[in-house]
């Protein structure tokens, strides 16, 4: 079992209702940022990675967004990079690197290099295609996101394997003189861990280069759904998927006392917390959906907001008054949403004895061979935030890293993924556990 | 009603699905970024006097999408290929926003495939002043109500009124999707398109726009004018990217005037 820390670094200083009024996160207008503030927590953050490392965890995770208060990491890279320098121990996790809205490979190669080559070989890179919002942020064409996500991670594993010089010429990238003189480490290359939200295409693109897919705390019933297409993938690829093909990452808080975590937690919901990231118009550009999922979306019953009839663009051309918004009363349903995440296992907060039977019945069901722990959101205290790591650490990780043993979760270190041969034609083994589902109420 | 209909032609191997209907002269009809809307009460107007070709755009769901398209200037050679090969030439086009786009990219490579060049609305300048609204940035719901300045009028409600079917919506995530294609950066222009313009001559241009357009603004207009001074100009007040349904009776006014010219 891999256990690794994860936090989005979420700017703490912007008002709730900047959030509500813009009815998401993104694109909330840049005039609320605060520079001493902003050193003040880039620095925190990074002292917050390396307290991890003292703690004992296997890796801490970084990730980047654009344009968004939910994370403050822009440029995860040179984040990695500091930390790639500051700490000695721990693996730095990527989940992952935009391709698609970085447009740039090359550059992608050798700054990834880099980092693997300062902390000695602890890099461990993550691919995403970057949120829908990123698409508009960083002007990358969305129609084109699936083949620029492909195209640049195929470029990146051959700059970093086939020696140079040598020329480029491919769809969406071109390059006259591929010889970096920054190569990863680790041979080949540093391993991959990709993130995801469901989609089923990238579960397949996982399975099908043996990468280890993490769910980003997916709603259990669908995430088994997945993890299956994963194992069928793989026995099409002649491969046994395991614990060590599967992460999951899980919003987690933890304080001494019950009352203390319940309230504090709720800065997972903060400014309607992961539902809020952006609005839909920019959370799903046109062609960033694969025909397929927007097929499944057309036939979403009761029309998606997508929908038009004439009464939603009536009432959407009256556009609605936001100073007429009783904010208070979408705090309280945010709020109210907070106890229904929690019942579905979708956030966990408590004290060490209350949240690790919750955690053992998420490795019961999903079996991963990863598990990270996402910090909380909102405007909660550096103190009380490292109280939460500490408890995780001494009296939460011990627990379930017994668990993780006694039921059989290898990670991929201990077991490479792709290593246990299957025929096409035998029965695979079951990837998940769903009985726990049916008491959970989440069948 | 005039009769219309739907065939496939062929145009490079590709089975391109074309709208028929009307009688007398070709015009060939070029729709905007959301597709071919159907047959409308201008089309109808217009029928009597002119045979209207409306080729329905590759990946707009209908004609198969072209793998090697990139940019609204190859959309505009393979259109070119159609007529060439359907010998049309030379024929009256009219373009709509980005179908105008698609267009003026045409007369720019070979003003003598057109006899009458007219752009609604169109897109393919940098606005002189103001910007192209970024309808990829709203929800359908929201890129539609900005086509027009008034959603009650009749036929507004004919085309887009009803709940939205699952088909209908993947039609419009397949326009939207293959207009990110093309047009996604530079947002629906292409620098060089003005400065290839200005060396169309003789080929009489109407240029037609509706006062408040939501969606094109006046500088783009202004922009056109610039590259083709020769060209007319045609506002009409109370109206906005949707000249054609929002005042049908003045848009085949303009329309059957100037093409008599």
């Amino acid at each position: 079992m891999q256990i690794a820390h994860f936090t989005e670094r979420p700017v703490r200083w912007l008002p709730e209702d900047e959030i509500l009024k813009n009815r998401a996160y993104f694109a909330v207008s840049n005039r609320f940022f605060d520079a001493e503030q902003a050193a003040d927590d880039y620095n925190y953050y990074l002292d917050e990675a390396c307290y991890c490392e003292e703690l004992g965890f296997d890796g801490v995770a970084l990730n980047e967004h654009h344009g968004n208060p939910f994370c403050m990491g822009n440029v995860m890279n040179v984040e990695a990079a500091i930390l790639a320098r500051t700490t000695s121990r721990v693996k730095i996790i990527l989940i992952g690197n935009p391709l698609p809205v970085i447009k740039h490979p090359l550059r992608m190669a050798e700054e990834l290099a880099t980092i693997d080559l300062i902390s000695r070989g602890r890099l461990i890179t993550g691919w995403v295609r970057g949120a829908g919002s990123e698409q508009f942020f960083n002007n990358a064409n969305p129609a084109y996101n699936r083949e620029m996500f492909n195209e640049a991670h195929d470029f990146i594993i051959q700059a970093w394997t086939r020696p140079g010089p040598w020329r480029y010429e491919g769809k969406h990238f071109h390059y006259r003189h591929v010889n970096p003189w920054a190569l990863p480490y680790q041979k080949p290359h540093p391993p991959m861990w990709i993130p995801g939200v469901l989609s089923p295409e990238t579960v397949r693109w996982c399975a099908e280069h043996r990468y280890p897919y993490i769910g980003l705390g997916t709603a259990l019933g669908p995430t088994c759904d997945l993890w299956d297409i994963y194992a069928e993938e793989a026995q099409q690829h002649g491969y046994q998927a395991g614990p060590e093909n599967f992460g999951y990452l899980i919003p987690t808080f933890v304080a001494e006392t019950e009352d203390k975590a319940q309230e504090l937690g709720k800065g997972f919901v903060f400014g309607g917390g992961q539902n809020a990231f952006s609005r839909p118009e920019h959370t799903l550009p046109p062609g960033y959906n694969s025909k397929a999922a927007i097929q499944r979306l057309a036939k979403q019953p009761g029309g998606s907001w997508l929908g038009v009839n004439r009464a939603k663009l009536m009432q959407a051309r009256s556009g609605g008054n936001p100073d007429g918004v009783d904010y208070e009363a979408v705090r309280q349903k945010l709020y109210a949403g907070y106890e229904r995440v929690q019942q579905n296992l979708q956030v966990i907060v408590g004290t060490p004895r209350t949240v690790i039977p919750k955690i053992k019945t998420l490795l019961q069901v999903l079996r991963p061979g990863i598990f990270i722990f996402f910090n909380v959101q909102g405007q909660v205290s550096n103190a009380d935030r490292l109280t939460s790591i500490r408890l995780m650490a001494e009296e939460v990780s011990p627990a379930i890293r017994e668990y993780a043993k006694e039921i059989d979760l290898p990670d991929p270190y201990e077991r490479p993924p792709g290593s246990v041969k299957v025929q096409a034609e035998t029965q695979r083994l079951p990837v998940v556990d769903r009985d726990p589902l049916a008491a959970l109420g989440l069948v | 009603m005039a009769r219309w209909g739907e065939e496939i032609i062929q145009v490079g191997g590709t089975d391109l699905v074309l709208v028929r209907g009307g009688s007398g002269p070709p015009v060939l009809i070029l729709h905007d970024e959301l597709g071919y809307t159907g047959w409308m009460q201008w089309n109808e107007a217009l029928a009597a006097e002119r045979q209207m070709l409306i080729p329905l755009q590759p990946g707009f769901g209908k004609t198969p999408r072209l793998e090697w398209l990139r940019s609204y200037r190859d959309l505009a050679g393979f259109y070119a290929r159609m007529l060439r090969e359907l010998r049309l030439t030379p024929i009256d086009v009219i373009g709509f926003s980005a179908g105008g786009f698609v267009a003026a990219e045409m007369a720019a490579a070979d003003p003598q495939m057109f006899q009458h060049l007219i752009l609604v609305a169109p897109m393919g300048l940098k606005p002189t002043t103001g910007e192209i609204f970024d309808f990829l940035a709203v929800t359908i719901r929201s890129h539609l109500l900005a086509t027009v300045a008034n959603p009650e009028i009749p036929e507004f409600g004919q085309i887009y009124g009803g709940e939205m079917t699952p088909e209908q919506f993947e039609r419009f995530e397949d326009a939207r999707t293959e207009t990110a294609r093309l047009g996604w950066e530079p947002f629906m222009y292409n620098p060089s398109l003005g400065y290839l313009l200005e060396g169309v001559q003789d080929l009489p241009t109407l240029l037609v726009w509706g006062q408040e357009d939501g969606v094109v603004p006046r500088g783009c207009i202004t922009a056109y004018q610039k590259a083709i001074p020769a060209a007319q100009v045609a506002e009409i007040p109370g109206v906005g990217h949707r000249p054609e349904i929002e005042n049908g009776a003045e848009f085949v006014r303009l329309l059957k005037t100037f093409l008599a010219s």
